[in-house]
């Protein structure tokens, strides 16, 4: 029997396993929202395109599925592209379906036409624009292969109203054929005894753990690995949560933010085993200093990651899938050689529990002013071990990383690559969707928290018991430091003049709001909040001018951080 | 450095556009790309030649590599291989010098292939650089067009470069 274009594209989404997508309708969509009408599939109308977007990547991020949205053509759709950029950026596998003028039309100038092929290029891992209702079964088959297998990111389906009308058999295909894409990539074993080697002869090792981690579910591997040759474990934003922020070995967030320990660890090591990350510049601080004394050996997915930034002595081209379970394979062929090293290396991480004795993570607390990393101290303290921690992007986020003590995978949700302010309410929204029954919380600044607030709406709709906790303190506390440290302290454009009541907006939208302004209020407005059912908004004003520390100044190196007094 | 780059593609539309950006991206210009399709009519052949150092060039390379279109990469810059460009030239050709530009169309191989009283249009192949001299002696004589197609390559030896191996 025959299909329509928008049948067929329902009938993929549902044989792909989708079950919840996030969108919004236009005239170009129309005919899939009628569909959608008759579809198991769950829809939710965020408020904004970006937000759909963000939701969606978020839904993927908490669950490993790939995460679906909607939009129609022309500016829904333009409106997508900050969050397909940030996808792209952390590599989150998504499909984004964005409606198209007719076929005819396609070129004129029509209304609402905007070339998304050529928009979108430089921000997605492959796009298609649908011009024949005979090839919609096959792309969106090779769309969410394209999107889950390798490095995994966002793919674009344009699709042309008239291709949605137009109707043809529909045959999903069972298998995808590609002769320019091979993304399963078995690691060269050669180079993996090297590997085994390698770590036999080290004194200093550091693991180096990125988001590829996070995204391949290997934290099992990773401690067997980590426990099996005793070395400190530091983690990227992007992998906090794929290793226990509170096991002995860990050393926490390497880089800019970073810690003592972790930055120094890096430094003195004498082999960093990099595991899915990319030595982004706010990882490696001036890549003259970083890890100077060390072999680096860097196991990833992507070719292209390999040897991007850094020298590279060992590369390892591979899915962490199969490289670590083979690793720590190899590794208990060598028990013996295993405990030699472990002994070896006491004395390396005697110097690492110096370091964090030296310099442990802190802050100094006050009686009346609340500060902010205390808010993250008490916050993880009461919430569940499991809860799901969406951030905005800023000081609020750095504090998360720094001070929420992460436990298991794939519960912390943030903009690592791209940084975009406003990800977390609509990312807390969509991992809320994904997990209705666990905690969700989304950690905000004002500022970000402003860039998408219309979400209050779709929370307060589809009773999604999200929970905001807003770091008010007014400013747009990132650029802020920034300011007070390399600009003489001139506010250039970044303090919030204007107080917002986020307690009534919380109240205007269905939700509920409270604040705190003092340190003795926190611990029980935290338990308060988080018993109250449904969206809540827990306001704190926070100390104004916290900065966050240590931090590595742009363009030094990773030992030249500048330390909380 | 100068490096040439065959890259094989699907043959669809928009492929160009996604190889080109790779260039553009990374603020790389394109020296010359000449595209058409192989023995299978599904894949065309792109030759690019580009200038920069190697490291990027590795970079642009795998990225090449990455895309979903692209099938195969060969960078030709060192291994044996025989490249050759095309040339099609208008250069006045008044009493006096009418002469003398069939005489340098000659020593090149070069084919006339439209002639009026005032000019003659000549046509040429040869490696860039015997392309480039051939221009240099043209040049004083009046040139007043001059289109080139842009270097391709071929292998030398048995060994076939042709679709997926
Ligand atoms: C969309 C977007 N615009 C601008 C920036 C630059 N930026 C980075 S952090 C920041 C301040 C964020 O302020 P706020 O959300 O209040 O958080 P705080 O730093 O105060 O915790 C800004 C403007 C950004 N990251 N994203």
């Amino acid at each position: 029997m025959k299909k329509t274009g928008s049948q067929i594209l329902l009938e993929c989404l549902r044989l792909e396993g989708v079950e919840t997508v996030f969108g919004y309708p236009g005239g170009t969509v129309i005919n899939i929202y009628d569909d959608l009408m008759d579809s198991p599939i769950t829809h939710v109308l965020n408020r904004h395109e970006q937000a759909a977007v963000h939701a969606a990547d978020a839904y993927s991020r908490v669950t490993g599925k790939v995460g679906v949205a909607i939009a129609t053509s022309g500016p829904g759709a333009t409106n997508t592209v900050t969050g397909i950029a940030t996808a792209y950026m952390d590599s989150i596998p998504m499909v984004i379906i964005s409606g198209q003028v007719p076929t005819p039309l396609i070129g004129n100038d029509a209304f609402q036409e905007a070339d998304m092929i050529g928009i979108t290029r430089p921000v997605t891992k492959h796009n298609y624009l649908v011009r024949d209702v005979k090839d919609l079964a096959r792309i969106m088959k090779q769309a969410f292969y394209i999107a889950r297998t390798g490095r995994p990111g966002p793919v674009l389906v344009d699709l042309p109203k008239d291709v949605q009308m137009d109707s043809a058999i529909f045959d999903y295909p069972e298998t995808v054929e590609l002769r320019g894409y091979k993304p399963t990539v078995s690691a060269n074993p050669r180079q993996l005894n090297k590997a085994i080697s390698m770590i036999l002869a080290a004194r200093k090792p550091v693991i180096y753990v990125g988001g590829g981690a996070t995204l391949a579910d290997v934290s099992d591997d990773l401690l067997t690995f980590a426990e099996t040759i005793q070395a400190p474990v530091t983690t990227t934003l992007m992998a906090m949560a794929s290793f226990p922020q509170t096991h002995e070995l860990s050393v926490g967030m390497l880089g800019m933010h970073g810690t003592f320990y972790a930055n120094m660890a890096v430094t003195e090591s004498d082999l960093l085993i990099t595991l899915g990350a990319r030595f982004d510049d706010r990882v490696t601080g001036k890549i003259a200093t970083f890890a100077p004394h060390a072999k680096i050996i860097h196991v990833d997915v992507d070719p292209t990651s390999i040897k991007k930034n850094v020298r590279v002595d060992l590369p390892l081209v591979g899915m962490l899938q199969d490289v670590l379970p083979r690793l720590n394979e190899g590794l208990l062929k060598h028990a013996d050689e295993v405990q030699e090293v472990v002994a070896a290396t006491v004395g390396w991480r005697e110097q690492i529990v110096k370091w964090k004795e030296q310099h442990p993570m802190a802050y100094k607390q006050t009686k009346s002013t609340i500060k902010p990393q205390y808010v993250i101290e008490k916050l993880r303290e009461l919430c569940d071990e499991d809860a799901i921690v969406a951030t905005e992007v800023g000081q609020h986020q750095m504090w998360t990383a720094q001070f929420f003590d992460f436990i298991k995978p794939r519960t912390f949700v943030t903009s690592g690559g791209l940084g975009t302010m406003g990800f977390g309410l609509p990312a807390a929204l969509g991992a809320q969707a994904a997990f209705p029954e666990r905690q969700v919380i989304d950690i905000s600044g004002d500022g970000s928290f402003q860039m998408n607030s219309q979400e209050l709406a779709t929370l307060v709709q589809y009773r999604l018991p999200v929970k905001i906790v807003i770091l008010n303190n007014n400013f747009l506390g990132m650029v802020r430091q920034w300011q007070q440290l390399f600009f003489d302290k001139r506010y250039s454009q970044t303090c919030m003049e204007l107080p917002i009541d986020f307690v009534k907006l919380a109240e205007a939208y269905g939700a509920t709001g409270m604040r705190a302004t003092k340190t003795e209020e926190v611990e029980e407005m935290i338990k308060k909040g988080l018993a109250t059912p449904g969206p809540v908004i827990m306001e704190f004003k926070v100390a104004r001018e916290e900065n966050v520390l240590p931090m590595v100044p742009a363009g030094a190196g990773l030992n030249e951080m500048v330390l909380a007094s | 450095m100068k490096h040439t780059i065959t890259v094989l593609v699907e043959n669809e539309f928009g492929v160009l556009p996604r190889v080109s950006g790779l260039f553009s991206g990374r603020g790389f210009n394109i020296d010359s790309l000449s595209v058409a399709p192989t023995l299978d009519p599904s894949i065309s052949r792109m030759t690019i030649v580009t200038t920069g150092d190697q490291k990027i060039l590795e970079q642009i390379s795998k990225q090449l590599n990455k895309l979903i279109d692209v099938i195969k990469v060969i960078d030709f810059t060192n291994q044996n291989y025989i490249e050759r460009e095309m040339l099609m030239v208008k250069v006045s050709a008044e009493a006096e010098s009418r002469a003398e530009v069939l005489r340098v169309a000659d020593i090149f191989r070069a084919q006339v292939v439209d002639v009026t009283p005032r000019s003659y249009s000549l046509e040429v192949t040869g490696t860039p650089e015997k392309l480039d001299a051939f221009v240099e002696l043209l040049r004083p004589l009046g040139l007043k067009e001059l289109v080139r197609s842009g270097p391709i390559v071929i292998g030398r030896g048995p060994k076939a470069w042709r679709s997926v191996d």
